[in-house]
């Protein structure tokens, strides 16, 4: 039963990190400014890469446009599929905060911004991806309500 | 809601997530001790395969875990270099009832077993090449 073996993509593991930091700004610019377009912004980013895949996310195409002629070629390859379920967990809070700013809930809006952001920042500056740590949790406790 | 507001909700947020990450960088990979009292012990019938003469590396990951397809090539080199030594991987979904028994919360989660199948140390997280070489050392001695 080997794991990660069936024919999936394999990208560059720089590119996920690049997207982290603009997702960091990004989040944090949402934050200051509690705009609910910014972070419904944030949210078709988030929707592009975990739906169609992370090249299809936007800052995919500026990792692959700007930044990889700039480095040298990466010394491995990583599965595309923890940092796109991190994506869609990324999705979840964007739209729960962007409901909560359009409907005038503002705390809810600030909560799920500053978790998406806390999360963005962590893989960005640990290359720690929360949202793959939680999906065994997930896992596990689903398994426990079934 | 006033930008200072935000302002300092985004202070907070990022100095949480530096202390959250610099605790977890400290800790991430350690081998520890299996907890007193806890004692749990595996066998070749719970793994679906046979244990190690000397010892058994058990990983237990899932399909989104990023650091576990590092942490196999490290298992793998590290089993293959020593006799008796077995590295047996473990989807976490498809065996909920060991990650329940063996309290895993994280992937990878490496454990290492004795002859016996008695779980000797444990880590959360990818561990380092001499933190595996030094549980194997320990196991291989008792």
């Amino acid at each position: 039963m080997p794991l990660g073996s069936s024919g999936t993509s394999r990208i560059d593991p720089r590119g996920p990190r690049f997207a982290a930091s603009l997702t960091t700004v990004v989040l944090a610019l949402a934050l200051v400014t509690s705009s609910g377009a910014l972070l419904a912004a944030q949210g078709v980013v988030f929707a592009l890469g975990a739906v169609l895949g992370l090249r299809f996310s936007p800052y995919g195409f500026l990792f692959r446009r700007l930044v990889r002629p700039r480095l040298g070629p990466p010394t491995e390859l990583e599965d595309e599929r923890p940092p796109r379920f991190a994506q869609a967990v990324g999705l979840a809070f964007a739209l729960v905060g962007t409901v909560g700013y359009l409907s005038g809930a503002l705390w809810v809006g600030v909560a799920a911004t500053a978790l998406a952001l806390a999360a963005a920042f962590l893989n960005a500056v640990f290359g720690y991806c929360l949202g793959c740590e939680v999906y065994l949790l997930a896992v596990r406790s689903r398994a426990r309500l079934s | 809601m006033s930008e200072l507001t935000g302002l300092l909700v985004l202070a907070v947020v990022l100095a949480a997530a530096t202390a959250f990450g610099l605790v977890r960088a400290a800790r991430d990979g350690r081998m520890r001790r299996a907890k007193p009292g806890a004692a749990l012990r595996l066998t070749g019938a719970d793994l679906g395969e046979p244990l190690g003469g000397q010892a058994t590396l058990v990983q237990f990951s899932t399909d989104f875990c990023a650091n576990c397809p590092g942490t196999r090539r490290l298992l793998g080199e590290v089993a293959a270099d020593r006799p008796g030594v077995r590295l047996v991987e473990i989807d976490a979904e498809e065996r909920l009832d060991l990650v329940r028994r063996a309290d895993v919360m994280r992937t990878p989660t490496v454990l290492v077993l004795d002859r016996h199948g008695r779980v000797a140390r444990r880590s959360a997280g990818a561990p380092s090449r001499s933190e595996v070489l030094a549980a194997l050392e320990l196991v291989s001695a008792s």
